[in-house]
Formats: structure tokens, C-alpha cells, sequence
């Protein structure tokens, strides 16, 4: 018998269990998909899978780096193996997902849930503000961060459908609408979600919302920002950030994750070799986090709209000086 | 009833059995002077390790493992998993000897631009199966393969041949207990008992024992066998292909070091180590190598 799913996954929209019912109505379509779950279904948003393709779902126990070696043994006979489980726990196998995943450059996919702040109550041990750096640094591995229950579905396809070893975070919070149902989600591509002409933002995950919100609030100050969604950390779209650079000349980053390694650094890496220009990082300040609800978190921590929006006057003062 | 001695050496089975283990034992003679060779030209490599897993390696490739040079593709090969990486030479010659490579390419063992690197890669040479090098990770490999396969009925078997060192592991303990609650009776590991490990003996570093009842204690089926009597290694696997529900275990006690006087039981040839010519030639001479067979594998 199984345990219920989490109460507090039930009757949200939070982007695990988007991604769990996405999985579980994709699977007849992708038959070669296996789900390797680490005593976390309910948590994870897998349980819809489990209740639907029971005999797919392969349970390891609290043995995560088992786990993730194993999925390349699985991926070596053919299979897709999904691997399922927190973002803290996915950095405990870090080492097997470089070696026995990228290493082998197997067709394995790996779905962190509980990444960053957005954790909130279970505390500083238990949110991820490394992840994005981590498995960035990994050769040849893709990170996906959608930033909405409709992307998530549409990331979660687009993952199944591409070949290579993938680290897709998703998220426990409820999580804010931002995309209709025909958005259209390519790995690799960032997208012009707000256009503008004085700044671009670029957010990925729970801080897409909140980007737009600080465009909001940077409009009524007649300040015009972009905001670009880069649910593709890497290999991170160049071509639209060079683009971005030529036509607003200034950017922020707005990321739930350590402002070091994630995806300002990716941002700021990918601009200073042909279009260097000012950059501010929105993000958690090399510190770990605490337990509180995930908006209290952000506003402590400096994630919420007014940060962003803080930060985008911050960076346009460094414009026209720089331009001065 | 006397039994009739004349009849039995004389049974053509008998006779098979007899030329089968001459025929291994001449490939494990052959991985441990190739090893050699390759260490001695790459100017650094693990010897010891090499030479306590070659009757074992010879005794997979020569007569267990369903696998051919012209099936390394086929879905319903045997798989064997080097999780010992650091042993890469002797899986290398070993792959020489059985036609999964060329025997003189791999002496190019560690060297720059060459598929032979210091622990198997999978992309560099396919048939070697898995990437290994980072101890614990092979065993939950085949802990993998051996579920892939029985998910998608098929009969084929997964071998993976660990340390005694790498038993420190704690993933090799998850991957044992995962084996076994899956009912994985198609996964056998193989143990290359030779207590020494980098630094010291096992038993000084962080005791094994009682190694056999760990295993049991998680349920697997279990022989303890001598690694370097070939019989009873072939008939040990023969045994552990019908497990019934149960993965096998086979812990083989061997000598680090087999086969050369200087190097057995002494741990420093367990490390990266850089022979000398007069230390390679020497131990290939304590092999049994001619000398004409001296100068062809280290004048190249």
C-alpha cells in the first residue's frame, strides 16, 4: 500500500504536481519511460504516475545515489529513466549523475522538486540554492527551470522527446500562472514574455512571476523593461541575450538560487565575451536559507518584485553613467 | 560398484573441461603479462588489482558471458561491469585476448588520444559497457541493467566485478539491498578478495569481516571460492546462474599481486605505480614470459 500524496501538493497548481500529471499522461506516448522514486511520490508529484503506470514506477528507497547510478544501468538497456527526487538530494548524487549519467552521456532525466526558498517551512536544509550551479558545471548536461504549471507540461514533453541527460527543476509552492495554454516551450530558447526597451530582465522558475511584477512596477516610473523567461539555463540562448543587449543595453537576473553559479552567472558569461554591459543579480546572497512561508522567504531574501524592480533602477543608473 | 578411473579421464567431457581451463588459464597469463606491459609503457597504473582479477576476468570472457565480439549491440547480450575501475588493464587485455580490441593498441594504455584511458569509458570503447573509475557507482549499474533487462523480458545476465576496498562504499551496500528486494537473480557480483587496499590492508583501513554474512544478511546467495582455481570459478558461476529469486555473490579470495613473486601481497602495487624496465621485465619473467615475448611487449 501507499501513502497518500502530500495534503499540501493536493488542489494546487504548484509546478511538481504539473509535472507529475504530465509524466503520468505522457507515458502511454513514451513507452520506454521508467520513474525511479526514492520513497518521494508523494512529494515529487510522481504518485500520479504510480497510480497510473504502477508497473513503471521503480522504487529505491532512500538510497539516492543507488538511484542515480542505477538509472544509467536502465538507460544502458534501452529504457528512459526519470529520476525523481529533492534538489538537496540530487546534489548528494551528484557524483553518480556525473559519472554514470553525463559521463556516459546517457538518455537519463533527472526532476529535482523542492528547489530554492520556494521550499519555505522545511528550512535551510532542505532548499537547494546550488543546484543550477552544480549540474551546470557538468559536461554536456541540459537544466531546464520552468516557471509555470503550463511550461512545466510542455518542458516535461520536450525533455521525454530530447536525447541526452536533462536536470529539470520544478517546484513545491503553489505556483502563479503566467503562460496560456498554447505557450510554446523549446529547449534552449528563451522567450520575450513583457517587451521593452530600457532593461531586460531574465528570470527562470517562481522568479518569472515576479519579474513581471517588477515590470509593473517599473512601468508606472515610465521605465520600459523586458522580461525575457530563460526556462533554458543551459545551454543558454545567446543569440536572444545578444540580441536583448543590442536593444536595452542593461540586464537583471532574477533567479530562486545562490546569485553564484546559476543563472546570472550563465547570463553574465554568455554577454561579457561580444556584448559586455551592466548587470545586477537578483538572487540569494551566498548565505542558506531558513524556515518561513516561501513569500516571506523571498522578501527576506530579496526575491519579490520590488527587489527585482529595486534592481533594475540600480542598473539603469549604471547605464547612463556608463553611456555618459 | 568400483569406480572405473580409466573411464572417467578418458570421458570426452572430462577431456573438454581439461582444455577449457588450460585455455583460461593461458588468457589469464595473458591479461596479467599484457597488464604489465601496458603499466610499464603508460608510466603509471594499478598493478596489483590487475593480477588478483585475471583468472577471474578470464574465466567471464573465455566460457560465462554470452557476449562476442560481433554482439556488443545485440539487446540480449550478457553485460559485465568493471566496477573496480582502476583494474582497467587486465579488462583491457582481457578484451584483447577474446577479439574486443587489438591486443598492441591497448598497450597504449593512459596515453594521450587513446580509447585505453586510465578507467574504462564507455564512449571510448563500447563493449567495456559503463563509464567506471569512481568506486560503488558499477555495482548500482548493473543493479540498473539487470532491472532494464528483466523489465523488458529479457533472459540476458549482468556481471560486475567489485574491490574489497570499494566494499567501504556505502552505495555499494544500497545498491546490495535494492538487488535484492527486486529479486534481481540475473545480477551476479564477483569480489576480488585481495585485503590490500591503497593504503593498507583492508583490515587495518576499515575491517570487512565477517564479509560473507553481510552479504547473506541482505540476502543474496553467496559462495567464497579461491579466485584463482579456475574450475571451481567455472563451476561457481555455473551455480549462481540459478539463484531463484536471490542476485549472487561470489567472493573470490585472491592474492594482490598473483603471479609476481615481488609484487604479491604487498600493497604498494596496489597504487599508481611507474615500473622500471627491470621491474616490468622481471615481473613478466615471473609470469612466464620468454624472452623473446619480454622484448615484443616492452620494445614497442
Amino acid at each position: 500500500m501507499s501513502n497518500a500524496p502530500s495534503l499540501i501538493a493536493i488542489g494546487n497548481d504548484s509546478l511538481r504536481e504539473a509535472f507529475g500529471k504530465a509524466l503520468s499522461s505522457l507515458a502511454d506516448e513514451f513507452p520506454k519511460v521508467v520513474v525511479l522514486d526514492a520513497d518521494l511520490a508523494g512529494g515529487t508529484g510522481v504518485h500520479h504516475f504510480r497510480k497510473s503506470h504502477p508497473e513503471r514506477l521503480l522504487q529505491f528507497g532512500i538510497a539516492e545515489q543507488n538511484m542515480m547510478a542505477a538509472a544509467g544501468g536502465l538507460a544502458a538497456t534501452g529504457l528512459i529513466p526519470v529520476v525523481t527526487t529533492f534538489a538537496v538530494f540530487c546534489l548528494r548524487a551528484i557524483e553518480q549523475a556525473r559519472l554514470s549519467l553525463a559521463y556516459a552521456r546517457r538518455n537519463a532525466k533527472i526532476v529535482a522538486s523542492h528547489p530554492g526558498l520556494d521550499v519555505g517551512p522545511d528550512g535551510g536544509s532542505a532548499q537547494s540554492l546550488e543546484d543550477l550551479a552544480a549540474f551546470r558545471a557538468i559536461p554536456g548536461m541540459t537544466v531546464i527551470s520552468p516557471a509555470d504549471p503550463i511550461e512545466m507540461a510542455k518542458a516535461t514533453r520536450a525533455m521525454l522527446e530530447f536525447e541526452g541527460p536533462v536536470y529539470m527543476r520544478t517546484g513545491r509552492s503553489p505556483s502563479r500562472r503566467v503562460f496560456a495554454d498554447d505557450h510554446v516551450f523549446e529547449i534552449g530558447k528563451g522567450r520575450i514574455v513583457r517587451d521593452g526597451s530600457d532593461l531586460t530582465i531574465v528570470a527562470c522558475g517562481v522568479e518569472l512571476a515576479r519579474a513581471l511584477d517588477a515590470a509593473e512596477e517599473l512601468e508606472k516610473d515610465n521605465i520600459s523593461a523586458r522580461v525575457v523567461n530563460m526556462a533554458t539555463i543551459k545551454p543558454i540562448d545567446g543569440a536572444l541575450l545578444a540580441r536583448c543587449a543590442e536593444e536595452t543595453g542593461a540586464f537583471v537576473t532574477a533567479e530562486d538560487h545562490n546569485i553564484y553559479g546559476g543563472l546570472g552567472s550563465a547570463v553574465a558569461e554568455s554577454l561579457a565575451g561580444s556584448h559586455p554591459c551592466p548587470i545586477e543579480f537578483v538572487g540569494v546572497k551566498d548565505v542558506f536559507g531558513a524556515s518561513g512561508e516561501p513569500e516571506e522567504l523571498a522578501e527576506l531574501y530579496g526575491l519579490t518584485g520590488p527587489h527585482i524592480a529595486k534592481a533594475a533602477r540600480a542598473v539603469l543608473a549604471r547605464k547612463t553613467k556608463a553611456a555618459a | 560398484m568400483v569406480l572405473n578411473l580409466r573411464a572417467i579421464n578418458e570421458d570426452p567431457a572430462r577431456a573438454k573441461a581439461q582444455e577449457l581451463a588450460a585455455e583460461l588459464a593461458a588468457a589469464a597469463a595473458f591479461v596479467r603479462k599484457h597488464s604489465i606491459a601496458s603499466i610499464y609503457h603508460a608510466g603509471s597504473g594499478h598493478p596489483g588489482g590487475a593480477m588478483s582479477s585475471a583468472d577471474l576476468l578470464a574465466c567471464l570472457y573465455g566460457a560465462e558471458l554470452n557476449l562476442w565480439p560481433d554482439n556488443i549491440a545485440d539487446p540480449a547480450r550478457d553485460r559485465f561491469v568493471l566496477s573496480k575501475g582502476h583494474a582497467a588493464p587486465a579488462l583491457y587485455a582481457v578484451g584483447a585476448r577474446y577479439g574486443f580490441c587489438d591486443a598492441k593498441s591497448a598497450l597504449a594504455l593512459r596515453k594521450l588520444n587513446s580509447p585505453f584511458q586510465g578507467h574504462p569509458h564507455v564512449l571510448d570503447l563500447p563493449w567495456v559497457e559503463t563509464s567506471t573509475g569512481s568506486l560503488g557507482q558499477g555495482i548500482s549499474v548493473a543493479v540498473g541493467m539487470a532491472m532494464g533487462l528483466k523489465l523488458q523480458n529479457i533472459p540476458a545476465r549482468v556481471y560486475t566485478l567489485l574491490g574489497d576496498g570499494e566494499l567501504q562504499e556505502g552505495e555499494v551496500w544500497e545498491a546490495a539491498m535494492c538487488a535484492a528486494h527486486h529479486g534481481l537473480d540475473n545480477l551476479c557480483v564477483l569480489i576480488d578478495y585481495n585485503k590490500l587496499q591503497s593504503d593498507n590492508r583492508n583490515s587495518e583501513i576499515m575491517r570487512l569481516e565477517p564479509l560473507a554474512a553481510k552479504w547473506r544478511a541482505f540476502d543474496w546467495a553467496i559462495a567464497e571460492i579461491d579466485g584463482h582455481d579456475i574450475p571451481e570459478i567455472l563451476s561457481t558461476l555455473r551455480r549462481a546462474n540459478v539463484t531463484q529469486g536471490r542476485p549472487s555473490a561470489i567472493i573470490a579470495h585472491t592474492i594482490k599481486g598473483k603471479g609476481v613473486k615481488y609484487m604479491e601481497n604487498i600493497p604498494t602495487w596496489h597504487g599508481s605505480v611507474k615500473f622500471t624496465r627491470q621491474q616490468a621485465e622481471d615481473a613478466l619473467q615471473s609470469l612466464g614470459a620468454s624472452r623473446s615475448e619480454i622484448k615484443e611487449m616492452l620494445d614497442v
